[in-house]
C-alpha cells in the first residue's frame, strides 16, 4: 500500500493539518445534519480526504466500506434515450463520481442520479428516513448546463439527498450553485505542516532523517502533500538510510521540460522547432495535460529569462493557454507559443547584441 | 423527517416576506401593488433590478395575497429557468394555462380578481423566440391572465415585450435597512452579532439580502451562535485585505519575481481567481496617484482576464498576466510589445 493512502487519516479527529477546518466540520454535523457542502483547495491540499473523513464522521464506519460499480444509466431525454456509462464508487450511505466523465452527457447524469437516490432512501436506526449524500468530484469540469440543471434538483430533493461538490477552483462552479452550498476553503498546507506530516510518517515507519532533508522534499513539493509523501516514499525506495547529500529525484516530466525549455534557449530555428514538437509529442502521449506542461514551460523560461521580456513571455503564455482551452488540439498551442517565443528571443537577442 | 427538515430549511425561504407590504425599500411597487389589492385590477408587470432584492418574493407574495392558499394552485402558473422554457413551453404550456377563462368567486377574505397569474422567473435567459411566441399570447389573453416578468437585465428582454409591461426597477438595499433586516432574523434564531460583523455583512454582500442572509446562516451552522467579522469574511469567499493588498503592492514594486511569488501564494492558498480580480479592481479604482490613463489601460486587461477565466482559462496564468500588465501599466512602459 502506499504512503499517500495509508497514512491517510480516517476521521476527522486524526488529521495532522487543516485541524481548525476539521473542527468545524465536526461542528456542523454534530446533529447528524449537513447543509450542501461545496470543498475548492488547489490539488494534494487534502480535499478528498476531508470529505470521507467527514462522511466517516457522519455515518460511523459503514461508510469505509466502498464498491466500485460499473453502470449504465439510460437516459430520456426527450426525443431518444441516450447510455451513459460511468463508474460509481458507493457505500450504503453515499455515492461517489466523476460526472466529467461523461463528458456533454453529465447533465443528464447528474439529475438521473439524484433522481434514483432519492427513490430508495435508507432508514436510520430511529425508524426515520435519513438522507445519502452524494459526492461530486471536479465540479469546475462540469459543463454551463448541468451546473444550471444541478441547482434545481439541489433545492427539490434537499430532504433526501445532500451534495458535496469538490472542485480545484471555485471561480468555475456558478454562483448560483455556489451561494447553495457552504463553501469550505480548503488551502494548500504550509511547508512546516507538511514536514510535520513526514515526520509523523517517519515516525511510524521507523525511519531516521537526517537534518534538513524533509525540508528540502518539501521544498520541491510546491505546497502539494500528497506529492510530498510520494517523493518521500520513492526516496526510501532508492535509498536507505538517508544521507545527507542524497538528491531528491525530481518529477522525470519536470526534467524533460526544463530540457525543452534550454532547447529553445539555446537555438531559435524551425530546425529546433522541429524538435521540441516531438519531445511535445511525447510529453503529451504520457497524459501530462497540456495546460500544466505550458505553466511548468513558462516556470522554466522566467527562471532564464531578463525582467523586461518576462512581461510579453507571460501575456503570451497567458493568450496560448486560452487558446487552447477554447481550440480542440492542444499540440497546436503549444507550439504555436514555443514558436513566439523563439522570435520574441530572437529579436530579442539581435536588438541587444547586434 | 420533520425536524430535519426543520434545522436545514434555508433561512432565506424561512424569513421571506408573505405579505406585499413587507417588502423592505421597494416603495413604488409595494404602493402599486397595494393598489391592486383593493381594486383587484392590475397590468402585466416587469419587475428588474440586481438580485437578492426581492422581486421574487414580491411576485410571490402578492400572488398569495390575491388569492389564497386554496385557489393559488389553480390559479397561478410559476416557472424559472430551470423548467424547460423553450418555445414549445411557450406555445403549450402557457398558452393552455393562459386561454383558460376563470370567473371572480370571492371566498374567505382574499380578493380573487377574475384573472390568473403567470410568473416567468429569470426571464432574461428565454430565448428570442420563446419571447417573441409570447408576445401575442399577452395581448390575445389579456382579459383572463397577467403576466409578472422577473429579470436582472430588462436589456434582455425584448422591446415588444418591455413595452407591453408596467416597468419597476427594484434598487439595491441600503446598509440601514439590510441591517435592520439582519438583526431581526439574528434576535428570532438567538445569534449573536456585534456591530462590526454586521457591518462586514453588508459590505460583503453588497445590497444583495440574500446573499447576506445565507452568509449568515453558513456562518451559524459553522461557528456556533456568536459570530465575528473575521468569520464571515471566511464563510463568504472574499478575500482578506491583506492578500489583495500584497498583490497590489507587488505590482506597485515592479519587481517581477516578487508578484510571481504573491501569484502562487495566492493560488495555493485556493482564493478563487474572479473574486480576487474584483477585488483588486475596487483597490484599483479608489487608488488617488494612478493616472485616468493609467488606470484604463490596466482595466483593458482586467476585462480581458475575465473573459478569459469564464472561457475557462488556467487562473495561475491568468493572473500572473494581469500583474504583469498592471506592473508595466504602473511603470510606464510602452504599450505595445517591444518584441
Amino acid at each position: 500500500m502506499l504512503w499517500v493512502d495509508k497514512y491517510r487519516p480516517k476521521t476527522l479527529d486524526k488529521v495532522i493539518v487543516h485541524q481548525d477546518v476539521a473542527q468545524n466540520l465536526r461542528k456542523l454535523v454534530s446533529e447528524g445534519d449537513c447543509p450542501h457542502l461545496l470543498f475548492y483547495g488547489p490539488p494534494g491540499s487534502g480535499k478528498k480526504t476531508l470529505i470521507m473523513a467527514l462522511l466517516r464522521q457522519i455515518f460511523g464506519p459503514s461508510a469505509d466500506k466502498v464498491k466500485v460499480e460499473n453502470k449504465i444509466w439510460k437516459v430520456d431525454a426527450g426525443t431518444r434515450t441516450i447510455d451513459v456509462e460511468l463508474t460509481t464508487l458507493s457505500s450504503t450511505h453515499h455515492v461517489e463520481l466523476n460526472p466529467s466523465d461523461a463528458g456533454f452527457q453529465d447533465r443528464y447524469v447528474v439529475q438521473e442520479i439524484i433522481k434514483e437516490m432519492a427513490k430508495n432512501r435508507p432508514i436510520d436506526t430511529k425508524g426515520k428516513k435519513g438522507f445519502k449524500v452524494l459526492v461530486l468530484n471536479e465540479v469546475d469540469k462540469l459543463s454551463r448546463e448541468a451546473q444550471h440543471s444541478l441547482r434545481r434538483t439541489m433545492e427539490k430533493y434537499s430532504a433526501s439527498c445532500r451534495l458535496i461538490l469538490c472542485s480545484n477552483s471555485s471561480s468555475k462552479v456558478t454562483e448560483a450553485v455556489r451561494s447553495r452550498c457552504l463553501n469550505v476553503r480548503i488551502n494548500a498546507p504550509m511547508e512546516e505542516e507538511i514536514v510535520s506530516v513526514l515526520e509523523f510518517i517517519a515516525k511510524k515507519e521507523g525511519l531516521q532523517f537526517p537534518q534538513g532533508f524533509a525540508a528540502r522534499i518539501v521544498e520541491k513539493s510546491n505546497r502539494n502533500l500528497r506529492r510530498a509523501v510520494l517523493t518521500f516514499e520513492s526516496c526510501r525506495v532508492q535509498q536507505y538510510p538517508f544521507t545527507n547529500n542524497q538528491t531528491v529525484p525530481p518529477m522525470d516530466w519536470e526534467q524533460y521540460v526544463s530540457e525543452i525549455a534550454s532547447d529553445i534557449m539555446k537555438e531559435q530555428s524551425p530546425k529546433r522547432l522541429f524538435e521540441v514538437r516531438g519531445k511535445l509529442y511525447e510529453l503529451l502521449t504520457n497524459c501530462i495535460p497540456p495546460e500544466i506542461i505550458l505553466k511548468r514551460l513558462l516556470f522554466e523560461l522566467l527562471k532564464k529569462l531578463d525582467s523586461e521580456l518576462k512581461h510579453e513571455v507571460t501575456n503570451w503564455a497567458a493568450h496560448y493557454e486560452h487558446r487552447m482551452r477554447l481550440g480542440q488540439k492542444a499540440i497546436f498551442h503549444l507550439e504555436a507559443f514555443v514558436a513566439k517565443f523563439m522570435s520574441i528571443y530572437k529579436s530579442f537577442l539581435i536588438s541587444t547584441f547586434g | 423527517m420533520a425536524p430535519v427538515m426543520q434545522s436545514s430549511q434555508p433561512w432565506v425561504e424561512k424569513y421571506r416576506p408573505k405579505q406585499v407590504k413587507d417588502v423592505a425599500h421597494q416603495d413604488e411597487v409595494v404602493r402599486v401593488l397595494t393598489n391592486t389589492l383593493e381594486t383587484s385590477n392590475c397590468p402585466h408587470m416587469l419587475f428588474y433590478g440586481p438580485p437578492g432584492t426581492g422581486k421574487t418574493t414580491t411576485a410571490l407574495a402578492i400572488a398569495h395575497q390575491l388569492f389564497g392558499p386554496e385557489l393559488y394552485k389553480s390559479r397561478v402558473l410559476e416557472l424559472n429557468a430551470s423548467d424547460d422554457r423553450g418555445i414549445n413551453v411557450v406555445r403549450t404550456k402557457i398558452k393552455n394555462f393562459a386561454a383558460v377563462a376563470v370567473g371572480s368567486n370571492r371566498q374567505s377574505g382574499y380578493p380573487c380578481p377574475p384573472f390568473k397569474i403567470i410568473i416567468l422567473d429569470e426571464a432574461d435567459s428565454m430565448t428570442q423566440d420563446a419571447q417573441n411566441a409570447l408576445r401575442r399570447t399577452m395581448e390575445t389573453y389579456s382579459k383572463v391572465t397577467r403576466f409578472f416578468f422577473i429579470c436582472n437585465y430588462i436589456s434582455r428582454i425584448i422591446e415588444p415585450l418591455a413595452s407591453r409591461c408596467a416597468k419597476f426597477r427594484f434598487k439595491p438595499l441600503p446598509e440601514e435597512i439590510m441591517g435592520s433586516r439582519i438583526l431581526h432574523i439574528c434576535k428570532e434564531e438567538g445569534l449573536n452579532l456585534d456591530s462590526e460583523a454586521l457591518s462586514t455583512l453588508s459590505s460583503i454582500s453588497q445590497g444583495d439580502l440574500r446573499r447576506a442572509i445565507t452568509y449568515l446562516q453558513s456562518a451559524a451552522r459553522l461557528f456556533g451562535s456568536s459570530i465575528s467579522a473575521k468569520e464571515l469574511i471566511s464563510v463568504s469567499g472574499v478575500i482578506p485585505n491583506e492578500v489583495v493588498q500584497a498583490i497590489f503592492s507587488a505590482c506597485r514594486s515592479g519587481n517581477f519575481d516578487l508578484a510571481n511569488k504573491e501569484v502562487n501564494n495566492v493560488i495555493a492558498e485556493g482564493y478563487p481567481v474572479s473574486q480576487m480580480l474584483s477585488q483588486l479592481y475596487d483597490i484599483l479604482v479608489d487608488a488617488d496617484d494612478i493616472s485616468d490613463e493609467q488606470k484604463a489601460r490596466i482595466c483593458k486587461k482586467f476585462a480581458e482576464a475575465d473573459k478569459c477565466l469564464v472561457d475557462g482559462a488556467d487562473e495561475y496564468l491568468q493572473l500572473l498576466n494581469v500583474a504583469s500588465s498592471t506592473m508595466q501599466a504602473l511603470s510606464n512602459m510602452p504599450q505595445d510589445m517591444t518584441f
